[in-house]
C-alpha cells in the first residue's frame, strides 16, 4: 500500500503543466459550489442551536375582518403594543418579551464621546435570557410591570467603546432621551445571523445600539421604527391613541420549558384571542400562528430562490469542469498507458493499478479542494464587499471546508474513473517492444 | 516445465481474422535454454507473450510448472509473472526517471519482500551484471548495452524460473550484443530456463536448443 501511494505520489507532479490545470479545473468548479453553498449553508444556519425549537414567534390575526393581513390568509407578523403587553404579562411561558426599534440622541457627559442618534431596541428583560445574549459587564434587567420601567439601559460593546472607552461603565449614567439612563449592562460580541428577532430592515442588517425597558418606549412616546401597519381608519391623533390601536408594530417571541409545552401555549394564545374577542377584538377567525427559529426563518424565505438557482448553475459549472478534468486525466494516463504495462508485466495487478490510479485521483482532488478553497475565500471577500451586511458571517467553517474537500476528492475519482478504466484495460503486450 | 498443447491465438479486426498460433505444441524442460527462431509475423513474440501471460489465448493448454494457466484470474496470473517469469525485451524498458537502484526494485516491491531484503537481492543482481557502481545514475546515463544488463537484472531479481527474451539483442552492436548472450549463457548455467525469441541465428545456434515458429505452429531444428 505504502508503494501504491509513494507511487501515486510521484505521479501526480510527473507532469506538472497537466496537473496543474486538472488542479485549476477542479478547484473553479469547487470553489463556485462552494461559494454559492456557503450563502445558503451560512443564511440557513440556525442562530440559537441550542434552544430554537423551543423559541417561538408569536403571530395573532387582528386583522380587518374583511380582508387578511398577507394573502391568501396570514395573520400580520407582528403583533400590537396592548398584546404584546398583555402577553408579556400573563407570564404563560418560561420567557416572553416584545420588542420594537426606536432611536433618540444619547448625550454622552464626556467631553470626548460626541453626542449621536442612537438605534435602539425597547425590549422586555427576558429578551437577553430568552435570545442567549452575551454579556461583558453585568446583565440585563428583570421584566417590568406596567408603569414600573426604570431607566436603565444595556449597551453594545461598540457604543460602551465610544462613549465609556471600552470600561466596565456598569452604574455609569448616560444622558439620552431628554432623561438619565443608568447602564446595568454591556453586551459582548453579539451579531446573530440572520437576525432572526427582527428581520424588518433585513435579515442580516446590523443590531441595534442600545436596549432599553420595553415600558419606556411608551412613557417617553419614543417614535416606531420598523414596520407599522394598520388596518383601521380612526386612530386618533394621541400617541395613546397608536398604543391602543390595532397598529402592529411588535416583534413578540416566546420560549417554552419543554417541546411538549407548544402545544400548551397554543392554547393558551387560543384563549387569549378568545377573550379578547369577547372584548369586541379579532373579529376573523382565530388564525394564529406558532413558529420556531428554524420555520421562521424558512416562513420568511431568508434564503431566497436566487441563490438556489445560483447553486444549481455552480453545480452545473461544476458538471462542466468535470467533463474538462476527466479530459485532462486521461491525457495524464495515456502518457503513463506504457509505465502501466511494463508494471503489469512486471507482477502488478490490476487492482494494484486501480488503487495507484484512485490515489492519484484523490490526491488531485485534495489539490483542487485547497485551491478551491482558496478561490472561494477570495469570492466570498468580493460578496462581503459587496454586501457589507454579509461579512458578520460569510467565513469558511469547519463544515464548509469538510464540503469542498469532499466536493473535490469526488469530482475528481468521478472524472477519473472512466481514464482509469480505460488504463486497467490497456493490453500489456501491445506497449511493450 | 513449460507446457503447451494445441494452443490457438487469434487476433479479430472487424474485417480480418489473423490465426497468430494454430495448434501450437511446445515442451520446455527445467534449465533450457530455447532459441526461437522464425520469419517476421510468424507467431514467435505471440508465443512469448503467451507463456509469458502476457497475453490470453483462444484455444488449447497451457501449463507453467504443472499449473494449468487457462482460467486463472488476473490477480493470480500477475503473481505467477511476479514470481516464476522474468522478461527482456528488445526496447529494455526501463523506467526513465527512476535509478538503476530503483528500476530493479520494480518486481520486488509488488513481491512483498521487506526492505532489507529488497536491498540484499538489487545489488546481488546488479552485481552479477557488472552494474553495482552505477545503481543511482539513470538509464539514460548508460550506454545500450548496459541498459539491457540492468533489464537482465531486474528479471532476475526475483530469482525466476523462466527467463523470457524478445530479441535481447536486437537493439545492440555486435560486440554488446556477445557480451549480454554471455550473460544469459551464465545464467542458464546457474540453472534458469530461457526462452529468447531472435532473428540472429548466430545468436540462436548458442542456445541448447532450437526451435522454428512458421504460420503459428512450431518445428524442432
Amino acid at each position: 500500500m505504502n508503494y501504491t501511494f509513494e507511487l501515486a505520489y510521484k505521479n501526480t507532479f510527473k507532469q506538472a503543466n497537466l496537473t496543474a490545470l486538472i488542479v485549476l479545473t477542479i478547484s473553479l468548479g469547487i470553489a463556485a459550489c462552494v461559494i454559492t453553498y456557503a450563502l445558503i449553508y451560512l443564511m440557513s444556519a440556525d442562530p440559537l442551536p441550542t434552544k430554537s425549537a423551543r423559541v417561538l414567534h408569536v403571530q395573532l390575526d387582528n386583522w380587518d375582518p374583511n380582508k387578511a393581513a398577507i394573502e391568501p390568509n396570514l395573520p400580520p407578523e407582528q403583533v400590537t403594543w396592548q398584546d404584546a403587553t398583555n402577553i408579556v404579562a400573563a407570564k404563560q411561558a418560561k420567557y416572553q418579551a416584545a420588542s420594537a426599534i426606536t432611536w433618540g440622541m444619547v448625550t454622552p457627559t464626556d467631553k470626548n464621546a460626541a453626542p449621536f442618534l442612537g438605534v435602539m431596541r425597547a425590549t422586555h428583560g427576558e429578551f437577553f435570557p430568552m435570545f442567549n445574549v452575551p454579556f461583558l459587564y453585568g446583565q440585563g434587567w428583570q421584566n417590568a410591570e406596567p408603569n414600573e420601567a426604570k431607566y436603565v439601559t444595556v449597551l453594545t460593546k461598540e457604543v460602551n467603546e465610544r462613549v465609556f472607552s471600552g470600561e466596565n461603565s456598569i452604574g455609569k449614567t448616560l444622558p439620552m432621551l431628554g432623561k438619565i439612563f443608568t447602564v446595568v449592562g454591556v453586551l459582548d460580541d453579539w451579531h446573530p445571523s440572520p437576525k432572526f428577532y427582527d428581520m424588518v430592515y433585513g435579515a442580516f442588517s446590523k443590531p441595534e445600539d442600545l436596549y432599553i425597558p420595553f415600558q419606556i418606549k411608551a412613557e417617553l412616546e419614543l417614535p416606531h421604527g420598523g414596520i407599522t401597519n394598520c388596518w383601521e381608519t380612526n386612530l386618533g391623533d394621541s400617541y395613546q391613541g397608536f398604543l391602543n390601536s390595532e397598529c402592529t408594530n411588535f416583534e413578540l417571541w416566546v420560549e417554552v420549558d419543554e417541546l411538549t409545552h407548544f402545544s400548551d401555549y397554543e392554547f393558551y394564545l387560543n384563549s387569549y384571542v378568545q377573550q379578547q374577542k369577547q372584548l369586541g377584538r379579532f373579529a376573523r377567525p382565530i388564525n394564529n400562528i406558532l413558529l420556531d427559529i428554524n420555520q421562521w426563518l424558512s416562513y420568511k424565505r431568508v434564503v431566497s430562490k436566487d441563490i438556489y438557482v445560483f447553486f444549481s448553475l455552480a453545480l452545473l459549472f461544476l458538471f462542466v469542469c468535470l467533463f474538462n478534468a476527466a479530459s485532462l486525466i486521461s491525457t495524464k494516463f495515456t502518457a503513463s498507458t506504457h509505465e502501466v504495462a511494463l508494471r503489469r508485466a512486471l507482477g502488478a495487478n490490476q487492482q494494484n493499478i486501480f488503487l495507484q490510479s484512485m490515489i492519484e485521483a484523490m490526491i488531485l482532488g485534495v489539490l483542487g479542494g485547497v485551491f478551491g478553497l482558496i478561490f472561494s475565500l477570495f469570492g466570498l471577500q468580493g460578496i462581503s464587499y459587496l454586501y457589507p451586511n454579509f461579512s458578520t458571517f460569510l467565513t469558511l467553517d469547519l463544515t464548509l471546508i469538510s464540503f469542498a474537500f469532499g466536493l473535490s476528492i469526488l469530482s475528481s475519482l468521478i472524472s477519473a474513473l472512466g481514464p482509469i478504466w480505460f488504463l486497467n484495460r490497456t493490453p500489456i503486450a501491445k506497449h511493450l517492444t | 516445465m513449460l507446457k503447451m498443447t494445441d494452443v490457438k491465438k487469434v487476433f479479430r479486426t472487424d474485417l480480418v481474422e489473423t490465426h497468430a498460433l494454430k495448434d501450437f505444441n511446445l515442451q520446455v524442460g527445467e534449465g533450457d535454454f530455447v532459441a526461437v527462431t522464425g520469419p517476421s509475423g510468424s507467431g514467435k513474440t505471440t508465443f512469448l507473450n503467451i507463456a509469458g501471460l502476457l497475453e490470453t489465448f483462444d484455444g488449447g493448454t497451457y501449463e507453467l510448472d504443472g499449473q494449468d494457466v487457462s482460467n486463472l484470474n488476473d490477480k493470480h496470473r500477475s503473481q505467477l509473472r511476479n514470481e516464476k517469469i522474468g522478461f527482456i525485451f528488445q526496447g529494455f524498458n526501463l523506467i526513465p526517471d527512476l535509478n538503476l537502484f530503483d528500476n530493479v526494485d520494480v518486481p520486488l516491491r509488488y513481491r512483498g519482500f521487506n526492505s532489507a531484503e529488497r536491498k540484499k537481492r538489487i545489488e546481488n543482481s546488479l552485481e552479477m551484471v557488472g552494474l553495482a557502481q552505477r545503481m543511482k545514475h539513470l538509464p539514460s546515463q548508460l550506454s545500450g548495452g548496459q541498459q539491457q544488463r540492468v533489464a537482465i537484472a531486474r528479471a532476475l531479481a526475483g530469482e525466476p524460473r523462466f527467463l523470457l527474451a524478445d530479441e535481447p539483442t536486437g537493439n545492440l552492436d555486435t560486440k554488446m550484443a556477445n557480451s549480454v548472450m554471455e550473460l544469459l549463457k551464465t545464467i542458464n548455467d546457474a540453472g534458469t530456463t530461457i526462452i529468447m525469441v531472435t532473428h540472429d541465428a548466430d545468436l540462436a545456434k548458442q542456445a541448447r536448443r532450437n526451435i522454428y515458429v512458421r504460420d503459428g505452429q512450431v518445428s524442432e531444428l
